[in-house]
């Protein structure tokens, strides 16, 4: 019975998705990439990744703008209808996840060559974690998983649970030695950056769902 | 702020309708209310139209045909033998796909059944049972100059919007109507479906449709129908966001048809 009545609105969506993707993987570099330039204390792969941002909020309004031509020429509806809408909530989360990334690289710069105050330990694990959540939910997005979108939104827990380990330590290390609190501070806006995107994840994790069921839910209260 | 729920207007309970042969609708039931306006989506040959027809008994003179079911209004079953048709569709008007104004002048035409009904008592009465009804339909202000003029030179829009206020000049409950704007353009269209919106403020509209975009934008409840069933009924909200059944979001999204 299935005949392949919707080819044109087939195809423009599967570019918008295709589109998102690509969004997705910018933003999963920037994340990589801040963590790297903060690893290696390198200034100026840091000012690229502020300098790159610019392509990240270029293409959301781009997707923004194809998801509205979309509406407005093919009328989607139902399921259709809600993963356009979903990717237009979810470009704003993973724009704004490349701004997290450029908070880290900006803080990198504000660093210059001043030595840092303790090993990174828990920051690459955070890192690890938000990327490993960052590509799955999207990967969720595109397979209408939301079984996975909610396992996903579960991972969270951890990146709130690094960075109340972190912000503990970095506060212990202050009463101690207040001279150290700028040192401090650095570690603590970068660890602030990561919870941010895991949070972001969340609310991606919410429109797979969504997509997928109709239903609206705030996962990780 | 909840409004006290609206009467139910029309029950349909497991009805079955057979031309010659051939099932046409299988066991439909749904329920109206009234002051709604309630539309019906379905591919061509679905029973969408076939069901509008059995609310006013207009299937009745198409031979060798055969209903089996029970349709109800206000809670009376309207197949039983007393029931005088010529009311019974008076109170269910029916509004066609292309309009079909008579060959006469304006005033005739919508005076036309209160006139065959006898329900004016005077001239003077049946003025303002005109001009009434021109009104309701957003007809009177285009034409109350030239009542006496030929209603077949109105534009298309007009002619819908005149066969509406002749529906409407012999006091309705329900109004169906079969693919009312087909025939019209856009802006026609449009017209047509405010028109929509204000008369159901005192009526009950049930609207068969083709144009699955009309019945979001009008409609408060939508059923689905395929193959003579009734697929699924509900807030015309949620059917065209979250249907319950595959074949309703395969058929909204156009990969069913």
């Amino acid at each position: 019975m299935t005949q392949p009545l919707r080819t044109a609105y087939d195809r423009e969506f599967a570019g918008i998705r295709e589109r998102v993707l690509r969004l997705g993987e910018l933003v999963d570099q920037a994340i990589s990439r801040s963590l790297d330039s903060l690893q290696r204390r390198d200034t100026v792969q840091a000012a690229q990744i502020v300098e790159d941002d610019a392509e990240i909020n270029e293409l959301r309004f781009e997707i923004e703008e194809a998801c509205l031509a979309l509406i407005a020429t093919q009328q989607p509806a139902a399921s259709d209808l809600r993963s356009v809408i979903a990717a237009m909530n979810i470009v704003v989360d993973i724009e704004r996840m490349g701004d997290h990334a450029t908070g880290i690289a900006k803080t990198v710069i504000r660093m210059g060559d001043e030595p840092l105050l303790k090993p990174l330990i828990d920051i690459p694990r955070m890192v690890e974690i938000a990327r490993g959540m960052l590509r799955e939910s999207l990967q969720a997005y595109l397979d209408r998983d939301a079984a996975k979108a909610r396992e996903i939104a579960t991972r969270d827990d951890e990146i709130d649970h690094l960075y109340k380990a972190i912000f503990d330590e970095l506060l212990e290390i202050m009463a101690k030695d207040p001279s150290s609190a700028t040192r401090a501070t650095y570690l603590l806006w970068t660890a602030h950056n990561l919870e941010r995107i895991g949070d972001r994840v969340t609310n991606i994790a919410e429109r797979v769902i969504f997509a997928s069921t109709g239903d609206m839910q705030e996962l990780n209260l | 702020m909840s409004e006290a729920p609206n009467h139910t207007k029309i029950v349909v309970h497991s009805l079955d309708f057979y031309y010659g042969p051939v099932r046409a609708l299988s066991q439909v039931s749904i329920q109206v209310l009234e002051r709604e306006i309630t539309a019906l989506i379905g591919p061509s040959g679905c029973g969408k139209s076939t069901f509008l027809r059995c609310l006013n008994r207009m299937n009745d003179s198409i031979p060798n045909t055969r209903i089996e079911g029970t349709v109800l209004i206000d809670g009376l079953d309207i197949y039983r033998p007393e029931i005088d048709l010529p009311d019974l569709r008076r109170r269910v008007g029916l509004v066609f796909q292309k309009p079909n104004p008579f060959p006469k002048s304006i005033f005739a035409n919508v005076a036309f059944g209160v006139n065959a009904l006898g329900m004016a008592s005077s001239r003077l009465d049946l003025d303002e049972v005109v001009e009434t009804s021109l009104r309701r339909a957003a007809l009177w202000e285009e034409v109350k100059d030239k009542l006496d003029e030929d209603a077949r030179g109105l534009s298309l829009g007009q002619q819908q919007r005149l066969c509406i206020a002749r529906v409407l000049a012999v006091e309705p409950e329900i109004i169906l109507m079969d693919e009312p704007c087909s025939a019209l353009d856009p802006i026609a269209t449009l017209r047509i479906e405010e028109l929509m919106r204000e008369l159901k403020e005192r009526y009950t509209i049930v609207i068969v449709t083709h144009n699955m975009q009309q019945a979001a934008r009008v409609s408060d409840k939508t059923g689905l129908f395929w193959l003579g069933e009734l697929v699924e009924f509900g807030l015309t909200s949620k059917v065209f966001t979250r249907p319950d059944q595959q074949r309703t979001e395969d058929y909204i999204t156009g990969r069913l048809g």
